[in-house]
């Protein structure tokens, strides 16, 4: 029953991804862009992974389009046509990245395997049975996230930062050089 | 789209719910999914859907821009004060377990007031984004 909601689901992505590519109205673009993440949201569910479907459908699904939709509502509603580049070049690329990475999944290990390295690393007693008693916190996430790796999420937050300075300080100066000079 | 009854009445009715989601995902991270990342863009959305429905003068009026400035470097501000404050009182930076006589409660206090800043940095930024973007339209 699983693997039928798998497959139905990797289909409609398959269907967003190619509606997107085809379609010429950016509108309709950008919302199958949001269908694309919420899509992925549910399959992160389903492979038990619900922090990370959290994040896709808040961030992917939501802020993300809407700041599509304001980045539309300064440009043009549809695409120009006539792109640059040779479709055959484009396709050969696409095929030999698609070639390469699923040739490198030949690698890993299979989905669920208990021998595969996260299960027998030493780490993984650590995090999942001794992080309980150090912290008392069961969503293994957050101890990990916080606790464990505290520089890291520290980083992340000052990249945060760092982004949205740039984009402010990108935005707001535009408006400068279009405005009159005051 | 201020000129729809519906979405109005409707988003009325939904943005309170959908803040105190945000702070049910910040606070309860612990024990549920979540955490500050999750719990600053949904805060954001629902800053973002009121500011789509009622005006952008009248969500800067709710959430001045200013403030807004202030609050992404106040949470980036917090989390590394955290880490100051473990340094202060003997231990590593960020090693929370001297915030407190008990170690579990010490990580407690830090993996709160981290995730609040995380959270507060993250709404900050993307309400920032949204206004930077919807101010050039009417600009």
């Amino acid at each position: 029953m699983t693997i039928a909601i798998d497959v139905f689901l990797m289909a409609l992505l398959v269907v967003a991804a190619i509606a997107v590519i085809r379609l010429r109205s950016l509108f309709a673009a950008v919302m199958l862009t949001s269908v694309y993440s919420l899509l992925s949201a549910c399959w992160f569910t389903l492979q038990d992974a619900v922090d990370v479907a959290f994040t896709e459908a808040a961030v992917g699904a939501g802020i993300s389009t809407v700041l599509m939709l304001g980045t539309l509502s300064l440009t043009q509603r549809n695409e120009k046509g006539g792109r640059g580049g040779h479709p055959i070049l484009g396709l050969a690329v696409v095929l030999l990245t698609g070639t390469a990475l699923v040739y490198a999944t030949f690698d890993m290990p299979h989905y669920g395997d208990p021998a595969a390295p996260i299960h027998t690393h030493p780490i993984y007693e650590e995090y999942v049975h001794a992080s309980y008693d150090k912290f008392h916190i069961p969503n293994i996430v957050t101890s990990v996230l916080a606790s464990y790796r505290g520089y890291d999420t520290f980083g992340e937050v000052t990249v945060i930062l760092t982004a949205g300075i740039a984009v402010l300080l990108l935005l707001s100066r535009a408006r400068e050089e279009e405005g009159p000079p005051s | 789209m201020r000129e729809y009854t519906v979405p109005r009445v409707v988003a009325k009715i939904l943005i309170p719910y959908i803040l105190l989601y945000a702070l049910y995902v910040q606070f309860h991270g612990d024990f549920g999914p979540g955490g500050g990342f999750q719990a600053g863009v949904i805060f954001a959305a629902g800053v973002i859907l009121y500011a789509l429905l009622f005006g952008l003068a009248a969500a800067r009026r709710v959430v001045p821009p200013d403030v807004v400035r202030v609050l992404i470097a106040f949470g980036v501000m917090l989390y590394g004060g955290v880490g100051v404050a473990t340094m202060a009182k003997g231990g590593k930076f960020l090693d929370y377990g001297v915030l407190a006589h008990d170690p579990v409660h010490g990580q407690h206090y830090g993996i709160l007031l981290v995730e609040l800043g995380v959270g507060i940095t993250v709404t900050a930024v993307m309400i920032a984004l949204f206004y930077a973007f919807a101010g050039r339209r009417s600009a």
